[in-house]
């Protein structure tokens, strides 16, 4: 029997072509395994091969969606694959919405198997796990290792059409979909039990997990800018030069507030980005580019606003984790109010 | 972020390039900016021009900021 057929999506880091100074090449494709589709082929045994490999910077899908999605789908369609896989993305925010688009339109279009592995905490999870398979990894790539082998045991069996287990057994993130089966003992006896559990304070697990819809209701609009004070706050790590705190440009663990009273705008004289997760270049250049305060002095000149908050708050949005960021936010929005911010900017990179 | 300042209590509007990430993540008031290394520029233009394509995306989110939503709203052009 010949193998079976796969394609793999990449992006421009793991392919070798380079950071986030080239995050803006095209689509391309390449025959064969390019970086860790290595791993990939050699787990795939003698049950399939990587015949191809899509390549797109990330800045790049991401900025050009619609046009992106359909150029890679036009290469993948040429190598007439039986099954895709893309990625693992790890926790890079824009590599995993790319994989978790690519994969759905490959699956819709072509009606082939797919699968993608990503963090739990990659907004490409939230956005694509109800609707294809992505295999839960690490944060980093220095979990390749456990990646490679769980992506390619789903793989397989949606190749080949075997059943597929359960979230747990075989290690993907949740769906959401029920699936009945038979219990041993009945609903009654399991929910007794489970109470019993409760009150003794032992630990049990819910058959019937609620979903965790985190949203905030938004709050009233501003009713006179005239008389605002209005704060600007950027997770695109708009530091003053020399980056004084220290803010990571990765996996950040803290967050910078900065005075810029003095500053009619901002210039690569006196600030920089610390971040690390886009090409630095423009940002470091003109930092106005990501943080406005030039426009924003305008505004305040003009009396359209009424009055720029002295300090801004800044952090790396680059892999830092959900838990962090929410706790930078809790802290300095206490802050924001003691000091009188009506509102607040904030701009993303 | 922007939800934990919602939270608190202060309207917040978010200027972002990937406007999919934003609705992800709740954002409720969402201005779409220019890309990802330069969300509010782009270093093609002379810096006057800029600067007018800058102001622009500040107006509109102040305008985001002065206008009532019920949940996400996606302030386009």
């Amino acid at each position: 029997m010949s193998k079976k057929r796969v394609v793999h999506y990449i992006n421009q880091f793991f392919a070798g072509i380079g950071g986030e100074e080239k995050a803006d090449i095209k689509p391309e494709v390449r025959e064969g395994v390019v970086g860790p589709g290595m791993a990939i082929n050699t787990a795939l045994k003698e049950e399939a091969e990587i015949v191809a490999t899509v390549i797109c910077g990330d800045s790049y899908f991401n900025e050009n969606v619609e046009v992106a999605q359909k150029e890679i789908l036009d290469m993948i369609k040429q190598y007439k694959p039986d099954l895709f896989i893309a990625g693992p993305a790890f926790n890079a925010g824009r590599y995993g919405v790319a994989c978790g688009t690519i994969t759905k339109a490959v699956q819709d279009e072509l009606g082939i198997p797919v699968v993608t592995g990503m963090y739990i905490e990659n907004p490409g999870a939230d956005m694509f796990k109800k609707s294809v398979y992505i295999v839960e990894t690490g944060n980093s790539a220095a979990t390749m290792r456990a990646a490679v082998p769980a992506m390619v045991n789903l793989a397989l069996k949606l190749l080949k059409g075997e059943e597929v287990g359960s979230p747990e057994e075989d290690k993907y993130i949740s769906r959401g979909i029920r699936k009945n089966y038979f219990a041993e003992e009945r609903g009654s006896k399991r929910a007794v039990d489970m109470l019993i559990k409760k009150l003794k304070g032992e630990d049990f697990v819910t058959e019937y997990p609620m979903p965790d819809f985190d949203r905030v209701e938004p709050n009233p609009a501003v009713k006179d800018l005239s008389k605002a004070k209005i704060a600007l706050v950027t997770s695109g790590g708009i530091v003053p030069k020399g980056n004084p705190d220290r803010v990571e440009s990765s996996s950040a663990s803290k967050y910078g507030k900065y005075d810029i009273a003095n500053f009619q705008e901002l210039t690569e004289a006196d600030h920089e980005t610390a971040h690390g997760g886009y090409d630095p270049v423009y940002a470091n250049e003109d930092p106005d580019r990501v943080l406005p305060v030039d426009v924003l002095r305008d505004l305040e000149k003009e009396g359209a606003i009424g009055e720029l908050h002295r300090y801004f708050y800044t952090t790396v949005g680059n892999g830092t984790s959900v838990a962090s960021s929410k706790a930078f936010a809790s802290e300095f929005a206490k802050e924001l109010i003691a000091d009188g911010v009506e509102a607040v900017i904030l701009t993303s990179t | 972020m922007v939800k934990e300042v919602e939270r608190a209590g202060i309207p917040v509007v978010h200027i972002c390039t990937v406007v999919p990430i934003s609705l992800t993540v709740g954002a409720n008031r969402i201005v779409p900016a220019i890309a990802i290394p330069y969300p509010l520029g782009n270093p093609a233009l002379d810096k006057k021009d800029e600067k007018t394509l800058r102001r622009k995306i500040v107006e509109k989110s102040l305008q985001a900021l002065t206008t009532e939503v019920e949940g996400q709203t996606v302030f386009e052009d």
